[in-house]
């Protein structure tokens, strides 16, 4: 069974929110913690609904976000 | 085997260059250098070439540091106004450190002004031009073999110190024919690690950059800069003296300028009076040592320019004040005979010492 | 169980380790990851040369691993055109922004699409002047507010808006012009579409290229980045359509 899942690089964040408002699934939500850089990045996940299909990293500018398949047999 | 040949000094000019590997030539064209990119366009083909006839001077120049950027021997020609138009380009070209050539057969200025020969551009050319701490090479021909053999010589120079070279010619250089030997010529192509060629298997990829933010940064790259213009200055100043030794009073001239000095100089010695003469034939770097020299032995100068004085502030500066340094000079494209200088020289001499 | 993990979507090879210096939120992000996306894939970087101009993206050519030359103002067509004649085989792309493209390099984009040069443009429309702070561009709208237009942009005074896209598809150099935006998705996935079909213009050699690609300025448009998404859709798209303007060469083909 495959699974796709994002995963956030919290530094590379600038908390635009941009992923949180085009995650089809609202599985992105606003963090609560700063970055060393004074940002706040979201937290992913949050709802379990996650479905791995990139929009959040296709909008994210920073390339904070990657898409990772896992492979389970 | 030489081949003697009568051309026009901006032939002779694209000529050498094909002759110096150059491949890539950007121009537009102005009055009095038409025939630099006439020849190109007609020649650079029959070498594989690229002639561009590009949309203004600012884009030929733009042209140029994009084909220099990519490793290859590029150059552009102007003519005064057009050459204002480059010095934005040519202070990016400097800052990167990307060799070519910009010839400038200068007319007389300011503004559109005429198409007469002038030799108005002397601050712009030996002072950068454009902003910044910056100088360019500049070769001053005097004949149209000159107008040949400096251009041979200033992309081995642009290549050999990563800088822009600026010949200097005027109106008279560019439309005169004379007979010129064409030496045929096996340049050196030096190899460019830092062109931006396209990766190809190279591990590190090549910038070629002008913004530097960081202070410090920047300061360390102006000292390099300034490093590399001490040691240009230091091996590559070329002048040419006549009958200096005994001489009351020397000419200083340049390009069409000089030519007319040497009549005037032999007209003098003729009537007996002593009269020598130093040609600069690079205006930077400048033989301030030469007519320092110079100046320990002889009386007095007289600096002979189309224009209102612009190289006699260099002659002033090397002399330190030590002798009256004289000036003659027109403008507008006006050009004088060498009588009229004779009659200068003679005003001099005539008073003592002047 | 073996688990075996593959990332699906990341950094593209080309693009380097560095962080962007963007504002939160500007597309200027989102184009270069999309680029660096098309010359992955298209298999490029060994012979691709970047021009990057002047305004926010000064900065690009310290972000691609390929070689970069950092051009004056306006001047990235020309410096391409010297680029591209010396290395004909390199595939040679500008980036540039609405100023950089529209005001002072109008003159060296328009004759290097009229001359056909084998160059791909991408053309960055915030329709601001975001680098110095936020003053009127030649893209800015009819009425938008900017720092040299403060009562809005009136027509009367500052002229009309430059369709850049619509203006060079007149010129027959130009083999590829479309228009694309990068404020949701689905625009984002046909503006990689869009760039990828220029690249591929320029590999096939027929003419000039150029994407121009709506973009967001949330600093200087005094919004959030998510706001100025919005503000794409509502009143940039209405005036600078999307789509292909100019497909005069190449059979376009499902990738």
């Amino acid at each position: 069974m495959d699974t796709s899942r994002a995963f956030l690089n919290a530094e590379r964040c600038k908390g635009c929110g941009l992923c949180i408002a085009f995650c089809p699934k609202k599985a992105i939500a606003a963090g609560s913690r700063l970055n060393t850089k004074g940002y706040c990045p979201p937290e992913i996940e949050t709802n379990g609904q996650c479905t791995g299909c990139g929009f959040c990293a296709m909008m994210c500018p920073d390339l904070a976000i990657e898409i990772h398949e896992e492979s389970t047999r | 085997m030489a081949e003697i040949r009568l051309m026009k000094g901006n032939e002779a000019i694209a000529e050498a260059a094909i002759l110096a590997g150059c491949r890539y030539y950007f121009g537009y064209p102005i009055t009095p250098q038409n025939e630099l990119i006439e020849y190109m366009a007609r020649r650079m083909p029959e070498v594989d070439g690229v002639c561009l006839q590009a949309e203004s001077e600012v884009a030929a120049i733009n042209m140029v540091f994009g084909a220099a950027a990519a490793g290859a021997r590029a150059m552009t020609s102007s003519s005064s106004p057009g050459i204002s138009l480059k010095q934005e380009g040519i202070s990016y070209l400097a800052c990167a450190e990307l060799p070519c050539l910009i010839v400038n057969i200068m007319r007389a200025g300011p503004g559109l002004g005429g198409i007469a020969p002038a030799q108005g551009d002397y601050f712009q050319a030996t002072r950068g031009g454009g902003h910044g701490d910056y100088r360019t090479i500049v070769l001053a021909p005097n004949s149209v073999q000159e107008c040949f053999d400096m251009t041979i010589r200033a992309f081995e120079l642009a290549d050999h110190y990563r800088i822009p070279v600026l010949l200097l010619g005027d109106g008279a250089l560019g439309q005169m024919m004379e007979k010129v030997e064409v030496k045929p010529n096996h340049p050196e192509m030096i190899p460019k690690p830092w062109a931006t060629t396209g990766l190809r298997g190279r591990k590190k990829n090549n910038i070629v950059k002008t913004l530097i933010l960081t202070p410090e940064e920047l300061e360390d790259h102006n000292r390099k800069l300034q490093d590399k213009y001490r040691t240009i200055a230091a091996l590559e100043t070329l002048w040419e003296e006549s009958l200096t030794e005994d001489a009351d009073l020397v000419l200083v001239a340049y390009g069409i300028m000089s030519r007319i000095a040497q009549s005037a100089m032999d007209l003098a010695r003729a009537k007996g009076f002593r009269v020598g003469m130093l040609r600069p034939r690079t205006l930077w770097p400048f033989p301030m040592k030469a007519l320092k020299d110079i100046a320990k032995k002889t009386k007095a100068f007289l600096v002979l320019e189309l224009s209102a004085g612009q190289m006699r502030e260099d002659v002033l500066l090397s002399v330190e004040h030590t002798r009256p340094v004289h000036f003659y000079g027109r403008m507008g494209g006006m050009v004088p005979d060498s009588r009229e200088i004779l009659g200068e020289i003679m005003a001099i001499l005539g008073k003592g010492n002047g | 169980m073996a688990e075996m993990k593959r990332k699906a979507f990341g950094r593209p090879a080309c693009l380097k380790e560095v962080e962007y210096h963007y504002c939160p939120g500007c597309s200027h992000g989102i184009i270069h990851n999309l680029i660096g996306e098309v010359i992955d894939d298209l298999g490029i970087v060994e012979r691709t040369v970047g021009i990057s101009s002047v305004g926010c993206s000064v900065l690009a050519c310290d972000y691609f691993c390929c070689d970069m030359v950092q051009a004056a103002h306006g001047r990235a067509p020309a410096v391409a055109t010297g680029i591209k004649r010396v290395w004909p085989d390199d595939i040679v792309f500008t980036y540039q922004g609405d100023g950089d493209l529209a005001a002072i390099g109008c003159g060296e984009i328009v004759n290097a699409a009229a001359r056909g040069e084998r160059i791909t443009t991408v053309f960055v429309n915030n329709a601001i002047y975001g680098m110095t702070g936020g003053q009127m561009a030649p893209t800015t709208l009819p009425r938008q507010i900017t720092t040299t237009s403060p009562g809005g942009r009136d027509s009367a005074r500052d002229g009309m808006p430059i369709r850049v896209s619509e203006m060079l598809a007149t010129l027959e150099g130009a083999g590829y012009i479309a228009r694309a935006a990068v404020n949701n998705p689905k625009n984002v996935i046909n503006a990689k579409a869009a760039i990828r079909e220029a690249f591929l213009n320029q590999l096939e050699g027929t003419g000039f290229s150029l994407v121009e690609i709506l973009s967001t300025c949330p600093v200087n448009w005094g919004m959030s980045p998510i706001e100025a998404m919005a503000w794409v859709e509502q009143s940039m798209i209405p005036f600078y359509p999307l789509g292909t303007i100019k497909d005069a060469g190449r059979q376009a083909h499902a990738s």
